[in-house]
């Protein structure tokens, strides 16, 4: 099949500031290209939707249950980011979160009471959100993702939104830092129907190359994932377990992390993979989003800083790696 | 591709044994390094929720040795990328990791199969000297 619109403008992912939440707007540049009705199409026969503008949210590393000194506060970035979204103008109608939802337990019943506490307070995003989750370690290493499943549903999995198509990859299931043989095979199979200049977005929990090995920051069958992405030239990969922002590119993959929601860890050229302090005076620094709104081209992009629900606790600190990359002009970091 | 390498690295114990029985056989001849090829050191390395017993160790660059690894309570992982060591160690048996560095330095080993909430914290360090 040939598809002769522009791939770099067929799909723009614009994150917005990682940090309580990333704001992605996704524009789908199409509908002034030479060719896109063919891809447009196709999509729509594939999907059911052809590709639109739309905004979508990611959360990750909400790790309900944990209350410690890098974060006393517990839950609060968490209902904040709730807070937050639900005062939005206009809400996002997908969210993802990408993985360690729960902090781990000892006790099984202690870890179900977690999962039911993300349940309880990602339930109270209004506007009938869809919401898309993926497991972290603390949510399925130990048990090989039972309760994930009990609480969550499939710990991967794919689908269509918009035209777009996500896919979730589980790469802390198995104990180790992999997505295995078989589900590598699965997501061949799925993306097999598409053309290869189709959107695709994957989320998934820890990083998918060697970023910080040595911190368990990577997975072992990563290159495995990236090859089979490889043929597809609008792939954007979504990630969390890092606790802060980073950006790498192979080929033509974009890779995002995401801030958590409950502390950082430093930057991967630091010694030590010791949390950051917390600051009493700004307890959410660094958190708060900024959201991007653009034609449906991609051109003309508005920026829109949206503060925390709770005043006390707002800032927006650190948002310019995000406006670099929403200029397609990314680099590694 | 990595799961080659590490197929090449681990092996059991008795395979090895056999292994270095024919090359005894065989006439090897006797020098230092050829002595260390057929009987390397085996250092003992325990796992255990979470940390590593010794948490630190020193290899001679070019010198091969037996990582002989046991843990005492669940399955642990033993990574290092830079050393060329990916492996789990089971609950019930031993593991032996061939190891030989080819580069001086300090590398940090990690358990990257999750045990619990202190994993995060579980690693030992292999200093390499010339």
């Amino acid at each position: 099949m040939e598809n002769k619109f522009d791939r770099r403008s067929f799909l723009r992912v614009t994150g917005t500031a990682l940090s309580i939440g990333a704001l992605y707007s996704v524009f789908p540049g199409l509908t002034r290209k030479a060719g896109a009705d063919g891809i447009t199409r196709t999509l729509l026969e594939l999907n059911g939707e052809a590709p639109a503008p739309f905004s979508f949210m990611q959360l990750s590393d909400t790790h309900v249950g944990f209350n410690g000194p890098p974060d006393p506060l517990g839950t609060k970035a968490f209902e904040s980011a709730v807070a937050t979204i639900n005062g939005l103008k206009n809400r996002p109608d997908l969210i993802i979160v990408t993985g360690d939802l729960t902090h781990d337990a000892d006790s099984p019943d202690e870890h179900a009471k977690r999962f039911k506490l993300f349940k309880e307070i990602s339930g109270k995003i209004r506007g009938g959100a869809q919401i898309k989750v993926v497991p972290g370690e603390n949510d399925a290493a130990l048990d090989g993702g039972d309760m994930f499943r009990e609480f969550m549903g499939p710990t991967h999995y794919s689908f269509d939104h918009r035209g777009v198509h996500f896919v979730a990859l589980d790469n802390v299931s198995a104990g180790r830092p992999e997505v295995g043989a078989a589900q590598i095979a699965w997501m061949k199979a799925d993306l097999a129907r598409f053309p290869k200049t189709a959107p695709i977005i994957v989320f998934t929990h820890r990083p998918l190359f060697d970023l910080k090995p040595e911190w368990e920051w990577f997975t072992s069958d990563g290159d495995d994932v990236m090859n089979a992405l490889a043929p597809y030239e609008n792939v954007t990969v979504l990630y969390g377990h890092i606790h802060r922002e980073n950006f790498h590119q192979a080929g033509t993959t974009k890779m995002y992390a995401a801030r958590s929601l409950i502390f950082a860890f430093p930057d991967p050229s630091m010694p030590a993979k010791k949390p950051l302090p917390f600051d009493k005076a700004q307890p959410f620094k660094n958190l708060g989003i900024r959201r991007v709104n653009g034609n449906a081209d991609g051109s003309d992009l508005q920026l829109e800083e949206v503060e925390l629900a709770t005043a006390e606790f707002s800032g927006t600190v650190g948002m310019d790696q995000m406006l670099k990359h929403g200029n397609n002009d990314a680099k590694d970091e | 591709m990595k799961t080659t390498m590490f197929r090449n690295k681990v092996f059991n114990t008795a395979f090895f044994a056999a292994a270095c029985g024919i090359v005894l056989a065989a006439g090897a001849p006797k020098t230092n390094l050829a002595s260390a090829e057929v009987n390397p050191k085996v250092i003992e390395i325990t796992a255990k929720k979470f940390e590593f017993t010794p948490t630190e160790i020193t290899l001679k660059k070019g010198e091969p040795v037996i990582l002989r690894l046991t843990s005492s309570d669940r399955v642990h992982g033993f990574m290092s990328k830079p050393l060329k060591i990916d492996t789990d160690i089971p609950n019930d048996s031993t593991k032996d990791v061939s190891v030989t560095p080819d580069t001086a330095g300090n590398f940090t080993v990690i358990c990257d199969h999750y045990c619990g909430t202190g994993h995060g914290n579980m690693k030992m360090k292999i200093t390499v000297v010339e």
